[in-house]
């Protein structure tokens, strides 16, 4: 219980958030070019909402985004925590029965959101854990676990983490992980770690 | 048989033992892994959420690879397999000019491959030590089923090869409704908050349904929950204490493999107690 009341002081209640929100007339057809999906088809029948596990946790339900997106409620959906709450489960784009690739959607959101530099307080860690992700591939090719970490705890707010305990326990678990041989401490690179930099270099990251 | 294999970064590091075990159980049933020479990183969830191009082009370029073996791709993280089947579909139709690679490769997950009439046979054949009284629930998690136009999974609500590999050693695998339920994997880092719920409700489930331990086929999955426990169980002061297996260490127990002790020594939450208890330790 003492989660579930955790949830919904920021989660839901936005729903009911009374601006008015700057519409974006060329929204709709901006996300379907850039992804591909037909957005327009959604008819509300919230199927994704309600199968959607990690809900509690997003400021907006997935149809609602989906509602915004048609609508033009621009600046709402790509400063939204849903884009980045979403676990990538895929069990919405499984479920649709307009066939929308809604995670495939999502997908398209958060990447214009972060070409526009745009990321909600409350999930500004994600993109800097996927940032720090790519980055190790990066620098060999494969990602090595525990370059990642540092260069995620390295991005990251550390003195809240260790105020809060969270640094300390995930010390704990490193050192736990390590003793069982589970935790690389060398990065493998890969020989042709070359063609990876030049598919980094394209990707215009 | 042989086939071509792409175990992954995690199974270098997190996932020692689902690599460990993986290569023990197939080189026992006679299944000869082409390991792809130089393969890379899948780019998994960081790539697809932040960047269109490296979430095709990582994965192809382990195709490319494949394509020069000219064997069935398998893949034991559910991750890797996931985003290396959406670059099967995607560049059958659009290739990349990036690779000569021609569309010719068949990515395949560890645990379906297993659960292949022929290789199950010999898992059955196989078995020296059944699994007898352990009572298992079967956890797929996302990407090994969803989304099925991509995974072609026939069973994607309630998948079954797992279920039936256990079967084949002995275990009694439970009915429960989390099999496809998600972990929170990649946000394990980011919001661990988010992720302490999801594994709780998950390890509630199981053990609801009478599991006692989980089983898995994908790293992810197993560290997120079997490093989360503790935590959980600060956390709400319960004992949130249940073995989570890879499904390729159970079959290796089954078959009697020496390696088998050394697996289960990487867990965090030791799965001994329980094995003892139930003699197969």
């Amino acid at each position: 219980m003492a989660l579930n009341s955790k949830f919904s002081k920021e989660g839901v209640s936005s729903l009911t958030r009374q601006t008015v929100p700057i519409i974006s007339p060329h929204f709709l057809r901006e996300v379907e070019a850039v992804s591909g999906e037909k957005v327009s088809l959604c008819y509300q029948c919230r199927k994704c909402s309600s199968g959607c596990p990690v809900s509690f946790a997003m400021d907006y339900l997935p149809d609602v985004i989906l509602r915004m997106v048609q609508l033009g409620f621009r600046d709402r959906v790509l400063n939204s925590s849903t884009i980045w709450i979403c676990a990538s489960c895929e069990t919405c784009t499984t479920r649709c029965p307009n066939e929308i690739d809604i995670a495939g959607v999502i997908d398209t959101l958060r990447r214009m959101a972060l070409s526009e530099g745009r990321v909600a307080p409350a999930v500004k860690d994600i993109p800097k854990f996927h940032q720090a992700f790519l980055s190790s591939i990066k620098a060999g090719g494969r990602v090595n676990e525990v370059g990642m970490l540092r260069r995620y705890l390295l991005k990251t707010n550390l003195w809240a983490k260790l105020r809060s305990g969270e640094l300390l326990e995930q010390a704990k678990l490193g050192w736990g992980m390590f003793r069982r041989g589970k935790l690389k401490i060398w990065p493998h690179r890969i020989r042709q770690a070359g063609e990876i930099k030049k598919l980094f270099a394209k990707s215009g990251r | 048989m042989r086939v071509s294999y792409y175990p992954g970064c995690s199974l270098e590091g997190t996932a020692r033992e689902y690599g460990e075990s993986t290569e023990a159980v197939c080189k026992a049933l006679g299944i000869e892994l082409e390991e792809l020479e130089d393969w890379n990183c899948c780019g998994a969830t960081s790539a697809h959420s932040t960047n269109d191009f490296l979430s095709l082009a990582l994965p192809a370029r382990n195709l490319a690879l494949a394509e020069v073996i000219g064997l069935d791709l398998v893949v034991p993280c559910a991750a890797c397999y996931q985003r290396l089947k959406v670059a099967e579909k995607k560049l059958a139709d659009n290739p990349l000019p990036e690779f000569s690679y021609q569309g010719k490769v068949k990515v395949k997950h560890l645990v379906d491959f297993c659960a292949q009439e022929e290789v199950l046979r010999q898992v059955k054949e196989g078995v020296k030590k059944p699994l007898a009284g352990l009572k298992v629930a079967c956890y797929y998690g996302c990407l090994v089923v969803r989304p099925p136009k991509i995974t072609d999974a026939a069973n994607y609500e309630d998948p079954q090869n797992m279920d039936e590999l256990m079967k084949a050693v002995g275990a009694e695998s439970v009915n429960w409704s989390y099999k496809t339920d998600c972990c929170g994997g990649s946000l394990v880092l980011s919001r661990p908050d988010v992720v302490r719920k999801l594994i709780g409700k998950l390890l509630d489930m199981a053990r609801e349904a009478g599991a006692e331990c989980l089983v898995t086929c994908c790293p992810m999955c197993q560290s997120n929950l079997d490093t989360g426990e503790r935590g959980l169980a600060r956390e709400t002061g319960r004992d949130y204490r249940m073995p989570v297996f890879y499904f390729t260490e159970l079959l290796g127990l089954a078959l009697g493999l020496p390696g088998a002790e050394g697996w289960l020594k990487r867990h965090l939450v030791s799965p001994r107690e329980l094995l003892s208890a139930k003699g197969l330790l």
